[in-house]
């Protein structure tokens, strides 16, 4: 242990006798841990971005759903979710949270305001739908249980309808006409943002009953259940639950098929999460390779010091230095060296990344994971060390007298 | 202490091969003070190689304290010359950008002292050679003479059972070259074994006993009284 921090402690002495030859050797690993920061940098931001984007569009709730493959379509014999079986889910499966049933309204014509119109989507769903999706109301109210019941027709607007319809900034209390029902505004939902260019503002919701009622008895009543858990590690066992559940309720017989699927809405943003990391992974690959190369400027930066310094290491193997003492002096040094630039490296990196993400418009900023740089330190500190073994095991291996006779 | 028996070291030179050493047998005792003579060339340098386990013999044995070192290891070795040998170069072979301290501390750390504990042991060491004050001075800053002490303290903070010295009065003044050989006398005085290479008279004849080595062959092997030497020469 003292042997450690004595080697450690020479081989500073030795790094800062010799600090622009220090510095020059380890420029190679600096840059390339430079490089692969930034990059890594850069495309964690791009990837933060996208799942929180994500994240936004489904939150962590969960869907159930029809199933229906593409011969359900065309035989018309199309499954579909009974009101029933919200109930089931609300109070059936244990470790179910909150249950919303989602509709899509198919209206005829256009919502209209004051002369002007627009073709927003049109939700039918309940109070619940808050809880489930976590989005809350920017001005009035949500949607309440009263709605529902007493088939009020009300409705609460995303801000982008409402711009839409040169509707007053705050509109509530205001009438839009839906085909030919009116509707009174009673809340605007807060502004989301666009995803890939599309506003996920422009939509208006009913109490679903009401949505129900205003596409009409004749239309097919499709809706999904968005629904969380209680406990988010615990998603894979409800899944299950609901799945048992569903199958004994809709007496589907063993070995046939779910006609009903549930999805978590984050699986598009994980398969994007692989993705990114993929991509990351591979060019991060690509650039670590001038971290070799920096590695063999090491190396012979090394060669020469072990060359220069024969007669010391001759020096102390008199004193008693075993080979072990001037491998692991050696090792430490070009270790060490290595993980100086590396970390020289990491801070331009960093910046480099926060750089150029500020430089390019609308790129999301960059982020670097504390264990990327870690990594990357302790990677730079492995590349000097395996790269100081050849340089260190000549030093090592020096003939005592040879090496005291050296001029 | 030294058992050597029909010790050799051959050179090989291309296609010639050449005895440096040619069957030395040697014995030397604890607390001896030892002068080794010769002319140059005669294999002075190479038999203390030998004895201080930085070379090993072509044939021959070297007994030291009871082991026989031709049986031991590379790190045994290492550990031999830790702890039994404590060497002084006629070019002081000081560490260039360490402190006088941790020159004379660095033997201990392949001892696996801890750094206070060396620093002390170094300190004192210091002190006996009468250098306590130039503790944190760098070897270059100090002169031909003040060197050779440090690399003398450097020798002793083990507290070897030898101290082998290979013409260490070679690069300095006959000044300095007294003070440093009226330190030998101290240490021999304080029961230290001492051997040392010379080609000099006045230096051998602080040795209580002169060994000369022509061609690699002990010439003759004469014990004097010290006193006696010192004042004739
Ligand atoms: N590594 C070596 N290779 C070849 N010859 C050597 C080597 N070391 C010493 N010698 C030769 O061995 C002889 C004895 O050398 P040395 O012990 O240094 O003599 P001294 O110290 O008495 O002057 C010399 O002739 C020298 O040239
Ligand atoms: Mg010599």
């Amino acid at each position: 242990m003292y042997q450690l921090i004595e080697s450690l402690r020479a081989a500073w002495i030795n790094l800062l006798a010799h600090r622009l030859r220090s510095f020059l050797t380890t420029l190679g690993i600096l840059i390339g841990t430079a490089s692969v920061v930034a990059v890594v940098a850069l495309m964690q931001g791009f990837s933060d971005s996208i799942k929180a984007q994500f994240a936004d569009l489904g939150g962590t709730a969960l869907t159930l759903s029809a199933r229906n493959e593409f011969s359900n379509w065309n035989t018309g014999n199309i499954n579909q979710l009974a009101l029933s079986d919200i109930d089931l889910l609300r109070y059936r499966v244990e470790g179910v949270r909150h249950v919303a049933p989602v509709m899509g309204v198919s209206y005829g014509g256009r919502v209209r305001y004051k002369g002007r119109s627009a073709s927003p989507q049109v939700m039918g769903t309940t109070a619940d739908y808050v809880w489930v999706e976590r989005r809350f109301p920017e001005m009035g109210r949500f949607l309440v249980e009263g709605d529902d019941q007493g088939r009020r027709r009300v409705a609460v607007i995303g801000p982008k309808l409402r711009d839409d319809l040169n509707l007053p900034r705050n509109p509530v209390g205001q009438y839009v006409q839906i085909g030919s029902e009116w509707f009174k505004i009673v809340g605007v939902m807060a502004k989301r943002g666009e995803v890939f260019g599309m506003s996920q503002d422009n939509y208006l919701i009913v109490p679903f009953d009401v949505g129900r009622a205003l596409q009409g008895q004749n239309r097919r009543l499709m809706f999904e259940a968005h629904f969380t858990v209680a406990d988010i590690d615990e998603i894979e066992q409800v899944k299950e639950r609901v799945s048992r559940t569903l199958r004994h309720a809709h007496k589907i017989a063993p070995g046939k098929p779910d006609d009903f699927e549930v999805e978590s809405a984050d699986q598009l943003a994980k398969q994007f999460g692989q993705i990114t990391a993929m991509a990351t992974l591979v060019l991060g690959g690509i650039v670590g390779i001038s971290l070799l190369v920096g590695g063999i400027g090491i190396m012979t930066v090394m060669l020469v010091s072990v060359t220069e310094r024969t007669r010391e290491i001759g020096i102390l193997k008199a004193l008693g230095a075993t080979r072990r003492d001037i491998l692991l002096q050696f090792l430490i040094e070009a270790g060490l060296l290595s993980l100086l630039g590396g970390l020289i490296g990491i801070v331009i990196g960093i910046v480099l990344g926060h750089g150029i993400a500020a430089l390019i418009p609308n790129f999301p900023p960059a982020s670097v994971p504390i264990s990327v740089a870690v990594g990357a330190a302790l990677f730079c500190a492995l590349v000097g060390v395996a790269f100081g073994i050849m340089p260190a095991s000549k030093a090592a291996n020096l003939d005592p007298i040879e090496a005291l006779r050296y001029e | 202490m030294i058992v050597l028996s029909s010790i050799s070291k051959r050179y090989r030179m291309g296609e010639e091969s050449f005895n440096a050493l040619a069957g030395v047998d040697l014995h030397i005792a604890r607390n001896e003070y030892v002068a080794l003579t010769g002319p140059s060339g005669s294999g002075k340098s190479t038999l203390m190689n030998l004895l201080g386990c930085l070379d090993s013999p072509s044939s021959g044995s070297y007994v030291l304290n009871g082991r026989d070192i031709a049986s031991l290891n590379d790190n045994e070795l290492a550990q031999i010359r830790n702890r039994e040998i404590g060497f002084v170069f006629q070019s002081f072979h000081l560490l260039p950008r360490l402190s006088v301290l941790s020159n004379v501390a660095q033997p201990l750390v392949y001892r696996g002292l801890p750094p206070k504990e060396r620093e002390r042991l170094a300190s004192e060491a210091l002190g006996r050679v009468g250098l306590a004050s130039k503790l944190k001075h760098l070897p270059n800053q100090l002169s031909g003479g003040q060197r050779q002490r440090v690399a003398v303290a450097r020798a002793l903070v083990g507290q070897p059972s030898i101290l082998l010295a290979d013409e260490p009065t070679g690069n300095l003044d006959s000044r300095t070259s007294e003070e440093i050989m009226a330190l030998f006398d101290a240490l021999h005085a304080e029961g230290q074994t001492v051997i040392l290479v010379t080609h000099e008279a006045d230096i051998a004849a602080h040795a209580h006993r002169v060994i000369r080595l022509v061609d690699g062959r002990i010439e003759s092997d004469l014990r004097q009284s010290p006193r006696e030497a010192a004042c004739i020469s």
